[in-house]
């Protein structure tokens, strides 16, 4: 079984070993804006999973399925960008009404990750590094599941730190963005996994 | 003229994108190793900036108010393109070191940003050179911590050694977590000129990013959300009750 070992080494690698927002950076925004709370962390790394996904595996078939046979492969950007807004907004929809339950525990977040770069970037990567369907969609559940845990544990760390005694400039952002270093520095660990 | 000169200065300086907007941090952090790489993704990005606002100026009678976001990006979009063609067949060497951040230009805050809160509304001559003003700025800033990080972490500037014989590297700098530090002392430094100045009594108003927020806390009142804003103000697909992630932050507590 060498396809399984290969996409479990690839679920490893994006997830851990070059993580998606301590160690290529996408995604900081809602890395950021968005994990002051476990649980708000939570929620937008449930979604984020959620879309990146669905995204790469709809990019993917596009890619391979409409774009190579027109030989038209060079309006990936374009075609993917514009794919992934109409898709998050569909998504949207289609929870609303089918899911409602699903809708109310996600919805908050599929907005705010349209114009996440880590959902292109995962499209493309997958494209540049000429992934198929199956390795793409791997790909793209491990990178998002790399975004969460990096989330969940930033959140956690950020509530603990809240009531810290911090000199005046380093309060709010400073201290994250070390915080997030030092994790970094903890998941640059990981690269001897592989 | 006056005007041009005018946008550019704002741009390099008085509304710098990396050092006052905290816009685009992405590539900020991802490309900053060297400096040379900083300078290529800040020129890169600037001819896109400058090409867009002026062709999104120019349609900016043509272009319908509702779905004028999509628009913008389908345009920005094109010249990422055109560009990354551009360093394929030029500069591979560069286009390598870049990798995907080069298409990922399109999601860069700061053009979205600058097309909705000044091409949108301006003559296209002020646009080409607020856009070309914000550009260089950004390069200016990515060429500084560049420059910074490299010198730490390599001892040298550009590719040439510039530290003496003894000098020790410090190569965290030159990886993932330095990116990071170096970001945390310079949003630290940003706040301690803030609230020195606001002793002083200067204001600090809300400046025009056009994003509304800087890249920190862009995720809530950002662009993130201007994409489905359909001239109603609302977030599509909500009726007016929608929770924003603020929202759940102080149910919280």
């Amino acid at each position: 079984m060498d396809g399984v070992k290969e996409l479990l080494i690839l679920l490893v690698g994006s997830s851990l070993v070059s993580n998606v927002v301590l160690s290529q950076f996408l995604g900081l925004c809602p890395f950021l804006g968005v994990s002051k709370k476990v649980k708000t962390a939570a929620g937008m790394g449930t979604a984020v999973i959620f879309v990146i996904t669905l995204a790469s595996a709809v990019a993917g078939v596009i890619h391979q399925y409409i774009l190579v046979r027109l030989n038209i492969a060079y309006l990936d950007t374009i075609v993917f960008i514009l794919v992934i807004a109409a898709l998050v907004q569909f998504v949207e929809m289609f929870l609303k009404k089918a899911m409602p339950s699903l809708y109310e525990a996600l919805g908050v977040y599929l907005p705010l990750i349209t114009t996440n770069c880590a959902v292109l970037g995962v499209a493309l990567t997958n494209v540049q590094r000429e992934y198929g369907i199956l390795q793409g969609v791997v790909n793209g559940f491990a990178t998002a599941l790399g975004f969460t845990v990096a989330i969940v544990i930033l959140a956690g760390l950020r509530e603990k730190m809240e009531y810290n005694d911090i000199p005046q400039s380093f309060r709010g952002m400073p201290t994250v963005l070390l915080t997030a270093g030092l994790m970094a520095i903890a998941f640059c660990g990981f690269s001897g996994l592989l | 003229m006056n005007r041009a000169g005018e946008r550019l200065y704002n741009g390099i300086v008085k509304e710098n994108p990396t050092f006052v907007l905290m816009l685009g941090m992405c590539p900020t952090l991802a490309v900053t190793a060297y400096a040379v790489n900083g300078l290529g993704m800040g020129l890169a990005t600037t001819v896109v900036l400058a090409l867009s606002n002026l062709i999104i100026s120019l349609l900016r009678g043509v272009i319908p108010n509702r779905i004028r976001i999509p628009a913008f990006i389908v345009i920005i979009a094109s010249f990422v393109t055109v560009i990354q063609l551009l360093l394929q067949a030029y500069l591979p060497s560069l286009n390598k070191a870049l990798g995907v951040y080069i298409p990922l230009i399109v999601v860069n805050c700061i053009i979205l940003g600058r097309a909705e809160s000044y091409a949108y509304g301006n003559p296209p001559v002020p646009s080409l050179f607020d856009g070309l003003g914000m550009g260089l700025g950004f390069t200016a800033a990515l060429t500084c911590i560049g420059a910074v990080r490299e010198i730490l972490a390599q001892g040298s500037l550009f590719g040439y050694d510039i530290m003496p014989e003894g000098y020790i590297t410090i190569n965290i700098f030159g990886v993932a977590p330095g990116a990071f530090f170096v970001l945390a002392a310079l949003t630290a430094l940003q706040n301690y000129v803030r609230i020195v100045g606001k002793r002083k009594g200067r204001e600090y108003r809300k400046l025009q990013s056009g994003c509304s927020e800087d890249c920190m806390n862009c995720s809530d009142t950002g662009c993130a959300r201007r994409f489905y804003d359909n001239g109603s103000g609302q977030t599509a697909g909500s009726d007016g009750t929608a929770l924003s992630v603020t929202d759940l932050d102080e149910e919280d507590r």
